[in-house]
């Protein structure tokens, strides 16, 4: 038995032990692709960055010794999830200086993602169950809100509570069964469901008239004023983004939130404290994939237009990222991993088609630099492997 | 009729299983989702047709055609197996200790990263390319193997022969199997953990070259995206035999082509990707442990 209590190796020494080496088999392996004038100037590139980056680490050990650098250094990086987060409430107010209906579409897609990152953050940072199929309950808000305000004329409010419970029903009934299944196999599980929901979208024409997706969906509307101007949409998307914040505050407080963290610690001493562990897993199923519903709704209305193509797996994914880069169950750092990942690629929008392989290696980097997250709590736990 | 659906089934399956052998390797070892293992698979067939190009573009095709398909082959399996090496040794190396979810998000973002670099450098449009040295099939009870369905079983039949003698007959197989049942007693055992992990990291990533290059060949037309929707069959697949299990990799992998090819033949081809995932919900539901799976008990 032993105590593993080493947390970060020294990481960089890892990656950068053989910066020739490496420069060089990085760029024999792109040359296939890019041809050899690209694969000579990567060369250089990356053996100036790799050299650069062993010399800035001799360079930094050295600067981090100084008291009040450090100390700085630890405060920021003790509170970096609660300044993130109030630096996406600034952006909030951003539209009421500089009203261009650009950056206010950007933000409204930030929120409706903040509120999809707080609700998986239910499911996988508090209990600790791992979803790869969030996507799938934000698409069945969605289709519902779609269905139900076009064939049945119902309002906004009444369509989008219809969406939120029918979501958190389906949450519930997925997690009937697949609570049975541990770790990997429940994520494999709710994979599955994703995908499947997505095919029968894709192929139930009747309904949701296919790949060619339902449009004209009507926008919400408050007292029979229509809210159909980005920037009123934006104010009800805060507005919705707040309450949630504040709900699944409240309820991480209570009695069940607490229930939830006690089976993510662990599930057998949970268990053996009294807590009904499959009954607060199901509560748990039901009530992410309830705000999931709800931000399925508000993109219905949004957009005015749905089809299967907006809920992939990668959608799920990157759900999933927000949540794992913002640190298991910290509402901050989900708030901030929603606007840092619809944010980043939006700043980068310039060299759009080079945006999601940026995407892809900002993910990399930051879990190599802060694998916990942003907010990531230390773990309460010592881990004994037997 | 029936027989050429299993046929196509088998081929298909055989594919998946090459894939899903290196998810059950991993996943045996780190306990870790390497979700950009299609990637690797995607990379083996662009390569694949990259290298053949340009083995037509100096004329060797035309002068020596098998010279050329060994070399192709070789070197599309060894550019394949450094990805794997360096992919391993950057994005997951040094999140071992970290928590566990930490390598999942990096191995998201080299999938993102992958399929972008490929598709920024070769187009997003379908890369078409056809060989023509395995025209012609084999009749069998009515059923039609082409030649190249026939070199896909056969060498997918060789292969996991070779994997089990490797893994359970040499040194280095006993030490990944040392490594997959207790990291820290292999270390103090002698073993060089590292080590082990990149070698399952490279045998991993040859195997899904080489699936790449029979898909390359089989169907003749590769896009930036296939390695996406084959991995997350392929994990399917492993977990359908009980993820860890080698022996269950390959069944899984078979049986879920020969679900797909049926499925599609017989009930709707509409949702030939949903068999795959009922079957697996189904077998999760009855059998947990997948069919080869062994029940791990629960320890305080």
């Amino acid at each position: 038995m032993s105590v593993e209590t080493k947390r970060i190796k020294p990481l960089l020494q890892n990656i950068f032990s053989r910066p020739l080496f490496n420069a060089l088999l990085l760029s024999l392996l792109v040359l296939p692709f890019t041809g050899p004038k690209t694969a000579v100037l990567l060369l250089f590139a990356s053996l100036l960055l790799l050299l650069s980056a062993k010399l800035s680490r001799k360079l930094s050990s050295g600067f981090t010794h100084i008291k009040g650098i450090s100390s700085l250094i630890s405060l920021i990086s003790r509170y970096r999830s609660q300044m993130l987060f109030l630096l996406a409430l600034l952006l909030c107010i951003t539209p009421v200086l500089h009203n261009s209906p650009y950056t206010v579409d950007v933000l409204t897609l930030c929120l409706i993602y903040s509120i999809l990152a707080l609700g998986l953050n239910v499911i996988v940072g508090m209990t600790g169950l791992l979803h790869l199929g969030f996507a799938a309950f934000y698409a069945i808000g969605a289709y519902t809100y779609a269905l139900f305000s076009i064939n049945v004329g119902i309002s906004f409010w009444l369509a989008a509570t219809l969406s939120a419970i029918i979501a958190a029903l389906s949450g519930f009934i997925l997690a009937f069964p697949a609570l049975r299944l541990k770790g990997d196999y429940l994520a494999i599980v709710t994979l599955g469901f994703g995908e499947i929901l997505r095919i029968i979208l894709n192929n139930w024409k009747e309904v949701t008239n296919g790949p060619n997706g339902i449009s004209k969906i009507p926008p919400p509307s408050i007292f029979g004023y229509s809210l159909d101007n980005l920037g009123h949409f934006f104010y009800l998307s805060l507005a919705v983004a707040i309450l949630v914040f504040v709900v699944i505050g409240r309820v991480e407080q209570s009695a069940i939130g607490r229930a939830w963290v006690a089976i993510r610690e662990d599930e057998i001493a949970a268990s053996s404290l009294g807590i009904d562990v499959t009954r607060y897993k199901l509560m748990s199923f039901a009530f992410g994939s309830f705000w999931a519903g709800l931000a399925g709704a508000l993109f219905a209305s949004k957009m005015g237009f749905i089809s299967p193509e907006s809920f992939t797996f990668l959608e799920s994914a990157l759900i999933l990222c927000m949540v794992i880069l913002g640190g298991l169950g910290s509402r901050y750092g989900a708030v901030a991993g929603a606007f840092i990942l619809i944010g980043i690629p939006e700043l980068l929008r310039d060299v759009q088609t080079y945006r999601m392989l940026f995407l892809g290696i900002t993910l990399i980097i930051l879990m190599l630099f802060m694998p916990g997250g942003i907010g990531g709590k230390r773990a309460v736990s010592v881990y004994i492997k037997g | 009729m029936i027989l050429q659906q299993i046929i196509n089934g088998l081929t298909l399956g055989s594919v998946y299983s090459l894939i899903a052998l290196g998810y059950t390797m991993v996943y045996g070892i780190l306990e870790f989702i390497n979700f950009a293992h299609g990637e690797i698979y995607m990379l083996g067939a662009y390569l694949g047709i990259i290298f053949l190009a340009f083995f037509t573009a100096i004329g060797l095709t035309t002068s020596n055609l098998w010279l050329s398909l060994v070399l192709t082959s070789l070197l599309t399996i060894a550019f394949c197996a450094c990805y794997g090496f360096f992919i391993e040794r950057f994005a997951y190396k040094p999140l071992r200790d970290a928590p566990r979810l930490s390598p999942l998000i990096s191995a998201i973002g080299v999938s993102i990263f992958l399929q972008n670099f490929v598709m920024l450098t070769q187009g997003a449009t379908d890369l078409v390319f056809r060989i023509d040295a395995f025209e012609g099939s084999i009749n069998l009870y009515g059923a039609q193997i082409t030649y190249f369905q026939a070199v896909i079983l056969g060498s997918c039949f060789l292969i996991m022969i070779g994997l089990s003698l490797f893994v359970n007959k040499t040194s280095i197989g006993k030490a990944m199997r040392a490594t997959a049942q207790d990291k820290v007693m292999a270390s103090l055992l002698g073993i060089n953990v590292d080590l082990v992990i990149s070698i399952t990291f490279v045998i991993g990533a040859s195997l899904a070259a080489v699936a790449g290059l029979m898909v390359a060949g089989y169907y003749g037309i590769v896009n930036y995206h296939i390695g996406y929707i084959a991995g997350l069959k392929a994990f399917t697949a492993a977990v359908l035999g009980g993820i860890g299990s080698i022996s269950g990799a390959m069944m899984g992998g078979m049986a879920l082509g020969l679900v797909e090819s049926l499925g599609a033949a017989y009930i709707s081809s509409d949702y030939k990707d949903v068999y795959a995932f009922l079957m697996l919900l189904l077998i999760l539901l009855i059998r947990p442990q997948g069919i080869m799976g062994r029940r791990i008990e629960q320890k305080v």
